[in-house]
């Protein structure tokens, strides 16, 4: 149905005199109450409630089924000298900086890559959007099993092609552990970066090019000077979502490894869960939670200023 | 579309060769290494487990593919009861989120209430507060709510991921309506509602199925609340499921489990089919706005 016959269909035959009801069902301020509540009940319940009650349980002793104290800071002070907590933090901080660096790095190149004509186009950038639709615990399990310790297929790979001699642990040894867990967030990560940015890309008017082509750029100019600038607002916000969900990811380390071996891959968000839910510690799990908070902010004060120069979005 | 034809209008400067090495072949390798996980799924649930556990044999392809993974999973596990939580769920937890978005979105966009720009930054930034730092304390308000272990503990708790983004998407798309048509109507005699109903969400029907199939998705995939929320095997979700259940005690697993990674893909993987497009423009359209 057109908009036209649509506007057409709600014509009454008879306009009456607005009642209050109807006077009222027409201000903006009381319609945008009344349609603003259901957002605004779930959101304020589910969300900024919690968000609230985190903050006041990392300041208690509360335990599962048990009653909770205010203890004021003694959460957080226990935490400072407790050395998972401190290697959980660099960890985090680890996992956060190297799989970012390396999904804007390679999300760029396969972004640049698609926009070029290829045969295929549509199909190409269906295919490579999949990893990111696929339930990420679902998709970890099957990297589970790529790194297997006895039936790796990297490890049988690699032995076949003489590279190596025994099979690698992946997951058994602090640093292959940490490297394997991060691959696995770039791996899913790649296509958010890369058909987000290559939406971008598509708004780069062409006309640019050919200017800097006349003007005898080089293709590494051209990136430099035309692509980059034109891109960096939409990278910010890209980034911004990429960094907050990487630093206070959960699922992959939780399939892969629980924080081990000995916590080497813990991150903030699985010693949180580790300590509230079968730890039964809710107000040290939610002292942890916590501490990502600040860290929080700061992206999205990043966030705030990428948004504000959004030169490449015509409004 | 006319943009992409000049882009390859300036083709001819660079060599086939030069694309060769460009173009095609880090096109191919970013094709494998996406893809490759998702075959070795297929491979492994279809492999029989003589062939998965020797070593000797080529494991990239399979010689006596079998069903006997798949059959395991449906007949000897809650699988099935698992998919039909996760389902109703989804949906469940989708619905909710799109009625509140839509209305929400539509006062923002269109009502211009006193306000409304405060609300709108408000709503991105409730986007950017991710599940981990809010399970802990929902875990102890469904609790004190008496949900624990019930369906209502995930259909309530997953809109707080999905209205900020679902709203925020919608926003753009009521944006694109020529004001001039609620106008009409207003004149016409037709209320806020009405308009709404038959003028506005009519025309956004795209949007509505970009932001309807990607919350559903993201229901679908939600991992920590659902592990956190729902204790007793039969009520769990597929993630949660396939995770927690399939892996104890037997050493031989990983047919089964590879069948459960790959099912429980299978329906988002076939609405993602059908609707690419309204999945890039969910994505991209979300960040953009």
């Amino acid at each position: 149905m057109s908009a036209r016959e649509a506007a057409a269909r709600v014509r009454p035959d008879v306009i009456p005199e607005p009642s209050l009801v109807a006077r009222l069902l027409n201000s903006r301020n009381f319609l945008g109450f009344i349609f603003m509540l259901p957002l605004a009940i779930l959101l304020l319940v589910f969300l900024t409630y919690p968000l609230g009650l985190g903050v006041w349980l990392a300041m208690t002793n509360q335990r599962i089924g048990g009653e909770g104290f205010f203890i004021g800071l003694a959460n957080f002070e226990f935490l400072v000298r407790d050395d998972v907590f401190r290697l959980s933090v660099f960890n985090t901080v680890l996992y956060t900086v190297i799989a970012s660096v390396f999904k804007f790095g390679l999300g760029l190149w396969l972004a640049l890559v698609l926009n070029e004509r290829v045969p295929f186009k549509a199909l190409i950038r269906a295919v490579v959007l999949l990893p990111w639709i696929i339930p990420t615990v679902l998709s970890a399990i099957a990297f589970w099993w790529i790194y297997d310790s006895q039936f790796s297929i990297i490890s049988w790979s690699l032995v076949k092609l003489g590279l190596i001699d025994e099979y690698i642990d992946f997951l058994g040894r602090p640093n292959w552990a940490r490297a394997s867990v991060i691959i696995a967030n770039i791996w899913r990560g790649i296509p958010f970066v890369a058909i987000s940015l290559l939406a971008g890309l598509q708004t780069i008017s062409p006309t640019l090019y050919e200017a800097a082509v006349l003007d005898g750029a080089s293709p590494w100019q051209k990136f430099r000077y035309v692509t980059f600038p034109q891109l960096t607002p939409i990278i910010a916000v890209v980034m911004t979502f990429s960094v907050i969900f990487t630093f206070t990811d959960f699922q992959l380390i939780y399939v892969l490894t629980r924080g081990g071996p000995v916590n080497s891959t813990h991150l903030m968000a699985t010693l949180a869960f580790q300590r509230a839910i079968p730890g039964g510690s809710l107000g040290e799990g939610a002292a942890i939670a916590s501490a990502m908070i600040p860290i929080l902010a700061a992206a999205i004060l990043i966030s705030f200023f990428g948004l504000q120069k959004r030169k490449w979005q015509s409004e | 579309m006319a943009k992409k034809e000049e882009l390859g209008g300036m083709d001819y400067l660079v060599t086939l060769p030069k694309r060769v090495v460009t173009v095609y072949i880090p096109l191919a390798i970013f094709l494998i290494i996406l893809l490759f996980p998702f075959y070795w799924m297929v491979i492994t649930t279809f492999k029989p487990n003589e062939e998965l556990y020797d070593l000797g044999r080529n494991p990239f392809w399979v010689i006596h593919p079998t069903l006997d993974h798949i059959k395991k999973l449906l007949f000897q596990t809650h699988f099935p009861e698992w998919f039909v939580t996760t389902m109703i769920v989804s949906v469940a937890s989708t619905f909710l989120s799109l009625f509140a978005s839509v209305t929400a979105a539509y006062a923002i966009q269109r009502l211009r209430f006193r306000g409304s720009e405060m609300v709108g930054a408000a709503i991105f930034l409730a986007y950017l507060v991710p599940p981990s730092i809010l399970f802990i304390p929902l875990a102890t308000m469904v609790f004190d709510f008496g949900l624990f272990d019930t369906k209502w503990s995930l259909i309530l708790t997953y809109p707080t991921f999905l209205i900020p983004f679902a709203t925020w998407l919608l926003m753009g798309y009521f944006k694109t309506i020529p004001y001039e048509l609620e106008e009409c109507a207003l004149i016409d005699g037709a209320s806020r509602l009405q308009i709404l109903l038959k003028i506005v969400l009519p025309l956004s029907v795209p949007g509505l199925i970009s932001a309807g199939i990607f919350a559903f998705t993201l229901s679908w995939n939600e991992f920590i609340y659902a592990l956190t929320f729902i204790s007793s095997t039969d009520h769990k979700t597929i993630p949660v499921g396939v995770l927690t259940e399939l892996v104890e005690g037997d050493v031989w697993h990983w047919g089964s489990l590879m069948a459960g990674a790959l099912l429980g893909s299978l329906p988002v993987a076939i609405l993602y089919s059908f609707f690419v497009e309204h999945y890039v423009s969910s994505m991209t359209g979300a960040i953009k706005e």
